[in-house]
């Protein structure tokens, strides 16, 4: 029983430790793409946080919607940006805005 | 330099809005889940977050569908956004997506029923149906012509019209808006929350996909 009360402690520090490593790195991240993953892992993440907090419903929302659903529609518009950037004649100028607009983006 | 100039005073600013907000929150009030448990067996359901989404604080989940749909004409409203590039899917996306969207779809079924009795609902059954559309758009398939103009407005609006006929019927009765008679709570809640998943599954394909379906095609 004991052992099993210092492993909740281990897990449940980990998780908050990689939870807070991984929104940090989310935000910090130069690359766009990356930044979305992280965004994704981060959602799963949470998701069993909430499930740690006696929360499933929350978790089950949190899995669909925070890192399924946020992360397809993250990916789609980076996929149109790329097809933007492509398409335009000065691919460079149009890459730093869309490095400029990623910063403001909120989440 | 003219952007860090602004910076400083607007972080400051907000900080103190954040600063007074956070302490000029309200006591939280006390024994509210003891009201829930006492409350219970009028809910209809015995998923004590069902009952509060849907049946105690079913205005708030009335305009949250609201959001969803506003949030959708937002993004039509954009305008002109380029569908994506024309790729085959792959054998893999292929195949898996076959085997994928039945699944999803039947899981999003038992979501939407167990979400009566145990952890599920609306918003988790219809983000998976979402997901089945996701992954239909990604294999290259599209919403048809004859289906894109009336037959998917309907589907999109029907979630908030299904509550607000539910609400505007029980007070057309002589009861309130959306109190629902606790003989048939579960049934009205059960209605409510099937086309509540069938919109936001739509929804939430629709702001994937983007652009206004069959407006590109003209």
């Amino acid at each position: 029983m004991e052992a099993l009360t210092i492993l909740n402690w281990v897990l449940d520090g980990l998780l908050g430790v990689s939870l807070f490593s991984l929104a940090w790195l989310a935000l910090a991240s130069p690359d766009i793409f990356k930044a979305i993953v992280l965004f994704i892992s981060f959602g799963l993440l949470m998701a069993l946080a909430w499930v740690r907090l006696n929360a499933p419903d929350v978790a089950l929302a949190e899995a669909a919607i925070g890192a399924g659903l946020t992360g397809a529609l993250l990916l789609a518009a980076f996929a149109r940006l790329e097809d933007i950037s492509i398409g335009a004649s000065d691919g460079e100028e149009v890459q730093s805005h869309i490095q400029h607009d990623s910063n403001e983006e909120p989440k | 330099m003219e952007r860090s100039r602004w910076l400083l005073p607007l972080l400051l600013m907000l900080c103190l809005g954040l600063g007074y907000t956070v302490l000029s929150m309200p006591e939280p009030v006390e024994g509210l889940p003891e009201m829930l448990v006492d409350n219970m067996e009028v809910a209809g359901v015995s998923n004590p977050v069902t009952a509060v989404l849907l049946n105690f604080r079913g205005y708030d989940t009335l305009l949250e569908m609201g959001v969803l749909l506003v949030a959708l004409l937002g993004v039509w409203s954009l305008g002109g956004i380029p569908d994506y590039r024309e790729s085959s899917p792959g054998l893999v996306l292929d195949i898996m997506s076959r085997q994928l969207v039945p699944v999803l779809i039947l899981v999003a079924g038992y979501l939407l029923w167990v979400g009566a009795d145990a952890p599920g609902g609306a918003f988790q059954a219809g983000s998976l149906l979402g997901a089945a559309g996701v992954l239909l758009l990604l294999c290259g398939w599209r919403i048809g012509n004859r289906c894109s103009g009336l037959p998917l407005r309907f589907l999109l609006i029907l979630g908030l019209g299904m509550f607000v006929v539910a609400g505007t019927g029980l007070l057309l009765i002589g009861g309130e808006f959306l109190q629902y008679p606790s003989p048939v709570a579960r049934e009205l809640i059960l209605m409510i929350e099937a086309a509540a998943t069938l919109s936001i599954g739509a929804t939430l394909a629709a702001m994937f996909l983007g652009s206004l379906p069959g407006g590109a095609d003209k």
